[in-house]
């Protein structure tokens, strides 16, 4: 046996034709493939819409306008502090969840998916309980000079709240694949729990904890309920579009959409291409 | 040779949230290939890990070369470990998982692909160095793992079933591989696994592990029987390790080649015929069904008929188990009814004769 290649390629081999035969191999497929088809065309419909209802010359137009450039910077700017704040303490809290089972861990894995489920105005509303300028919390934030209203950090901590799970809940994901036998073998050849988590399980949950970030980015980019609530400005990308709509109409609303649109698909694919090409032999 | 030392386990208790494993005391020479022998289950795993702990025990204690390491973190225990799923880190290459242990000792690049280098030669994968374990078969695999474990010169080596995951033919020849590696390096091992052919065939001496249900899920393990090879199958200290070893015959003999393709195998005054490649000190065992008992000289195809007198027979109900001493003592099954029908008594001469394909040789 050579056994270099165990998964040997041979479905892939270009025969692109019966893959698709495959498809509507009987009735029952056939019309799973038209209620599918359904989905699949509302969504890409009003996104293909949109974006070629805009023309390049406004787009450039969009694309110079002060405003619209540093609000699209400062969203991307906010979600990425909140996904390395959610990484920080989020794969620490993930790997304990897929390795023990302590007493409350159900509770805990209730709250982590509680963001999830409330709506995103009335976690703002908490937030700002919390946070808020005559709270305890926000007056000793205040003290370091750290204002959450109408500012940078209170959207990042709406964009942290309401997006975390995605972090947690892939990064426990990709631990709890890791088989606990591979860390006790690096346990007895002479590793300390650190160095087990850094050498062994921490770069085999990689690709789930990278693409649990790039899920949370997403969703702490396209964030407006709970942002709105705590920082109205500086104004996030949804926000300025929404208001965009709202004094000058869908004229006016259309290009930042397409402009948000494109950015966000431009990014995301090429972040899916960095981490899935990074797939092992 | 390296400095190492025997184990004493005394007293020890370990309670799992499923499991637990009841007084284990074991005592372990320096070099010595330790079995533990015992039916499928989780309990013997347990006690590896707790050896090399990766489980605390509640009581007891575990010394290894004097020392006692009952509460010392496993990375400073100096023990090796190889599971039955061979365990090979997936993102680093063969060379990256053997020299795993090495780079934590903070040794130089020359060094470390020296001492790869080397062990690579001794379990014959230095083909496969730069290979990922994914497309290794599971011989390999273990091979990669066994050299895992034994580059950083363990203090003690634990097997999981280190066989149980291969198919029988590599199952076999790694079998062998390891006998020669411990010979070779002569580092003490204690060794898993659920098949007493391999016990057999690999252990200077072999402790029965039992397990019990307790009910509600739980259940519970304790050793039920210490000893030599011969010792556990020819006096079984209970019906739980008689019925588990079974009745067998195997003998210890030394295996040459002879004409036809067949081997001899001879065992005390007999020479054996046997289907085998195996050369020198091996086992062979032949199974009390496969053996035809007669009162006249048989004559048949088979290659091996001995004549011997009958120094026991044991009732089973629906079959009885003649003990036939030639010598060495056979033991034959026949149904009750050709019991009676051939009229057998101890005493009497008989006819026994099994084919060369009968026997296995290990």
């Amino acid at each position: 046996m050579n056994g270099t290649s165990p998964r040997a390629p041979s479905s892939r081999g270009g025969k692109k034709g019966t893959k698709m035969r495959a498809l509507f191999a009987d009735r029952m497929r056939v019309s799973f493939v038209v209620l599918g088809s359904l989905l699949i065309l509302f969504v890409a419909w009003p996104l293909v819409r949109t974006v070629t209802a805009t023309g390049p010359a406004v787009l450039w137009q969009t694309l110079l306008d002060e405003e619209v450039r540093s609000s699209i910077g400062l969203t991307f700017y906010a979600s990425l502090l909140a996904t390395a704040i959610a990484f920080t303490c989020g794969v620490p809290l993930a790997y304990l969840l897929a390795r023990v089972d302590f007493p409350g861990k159900r509770l805990v894995e209730g709250l982590i998916d509680l963001p999830i489920v409330v709506p995103h105005s009335a976690a703002g509303i908490a937030l700002l309980m919390v946070f808020g300028r005559r709270t305890l919390l926000g007056q000793a934030f205040g003290l370091l000079g750290l204002r959450f209203v109408s500012s940078l950090p209170g959207i990042v901590i709406a964009m942290l709240f309401v997006s975390l799970s995605f972090l947690v809940n892939a990064a426990r994901e990709g631990f709890e694949a890791v088989n606990p036998r591979l860390e006790r073998v690096a346990r007895t050849l002479g590793a300390s729990p650190w160095r087990v988590f850094w050498g062994v399980s921490f770069p085999l949950a990689w690709r789930s904890i990278l693409s649990g970030m790039i899920l949370m980015w997403a969703r702490g980019i396209s964030e407006f309920g709970a942002v709105v609530i705590l920082a109205y400005h500086p104004m996030v990308a949804p926000i300025l579009l929404y208001e965009r709509f709202e004094s000058f109409g869908l004229d006016y609303a259309r290009p930042i959409a397409t402009l948000l649109i494109l950015t966000c698909l431009a990014t995301f694919t090429a972040l899916r291409f960095v981490a899935g090409g990074r797939r092992r032999a | 040779m390296r400095e190492g030392g025997g184990v004493k386990i005394e007293a020890l208790w370990v309670e799992l949230e499923e499991f637990r494993l009841c007084d284990i005391n074991l005592e372990i020479a320096e070099g010595e290939y330790f079995v533990i022998l015992g039916p499928t289950g989780a309990g013997k795993t347990v006690l590896l890990e707790t050896i090399a702990g990766l489980h605390q025990p509640y009581r007891g204690r575990i010394l290894l070369a004097g020392e006692d390491i009952t509460y010392a973190p496993p990375e400073r225990r100096g023990i090796g470990f190889v599971y039955q799923d061979y365990a090979l880190f997936p993102h680093l290459s063969v060379a990256g998982n053997i020299a795993f242990g090495l780079r934590l000792r903070g040794m130089g690049r020359g060094e470390i692909e020296g001492r790869v280098a080397a062990i690579g030669r001794l379990l014959g994968i230095e083909h496969l160095l730069h290979r990922m374990p994914g497309t290794l078969s599971g011989g390999e695999a273990q091979r990669v793992a066994l050299a895992r474990a034994l580059v950083v010169e363990p203090r003690l080596l634990l097997l999981d079933e280190p066989l149980s995951a291969l198919d029988p033919e590599t199952s076999e020849a790694l079998q062998r591989e390891l006998g020669r590696i411990h010979r070779e390096l002569g580092t003490t091992t204690i060794h898993v696994t659920h098949d007493f052919e391999e016990a057999v065939a690999l252990g200077d001496r072999i402790a029965v592990l039992k397990e019990d249900r307790l009910g509600e899920g739980l259940r519970e393990g304790r050793i039920v029987q210490v000893g030599r090879p011969e010792e556990i199958f020819r006096r079984p200290a209970n019906e739980f390790v008689a019925r588990f070893v079974g009745v067998r015959n195997i003998f210890r003999g030394e295996a040459r080649p002879a004409e036809d393709g067949y081997e001899l195998v001879s065992v005390g005054g007999v020479e054996i015929a046997a289907v085998t490649e195996l050369e020198g000190p091996v086992h062979v065992s032949v199974r009390p069904e496969d053996i035809v008992l007669s009162r006249e000289p048989l004559r048949s195809s088979a290659r091996n008929a001995f004549q011997g007198r009958i120094v026991g027979i044991s009732n089973r109900g629906t079959v009885a188990y003649i003990t036939v001493r030639v010598p060495p003592d056979f033991v034959c099954m026949i149904t009750r009814r050709s019991l009676e029908e051939m009229k057998l008594r101890e005493g009497m001469w008989v006819h026994i004769a099994f084919k060369a394909s009968a026997v296995h040789v290990f």
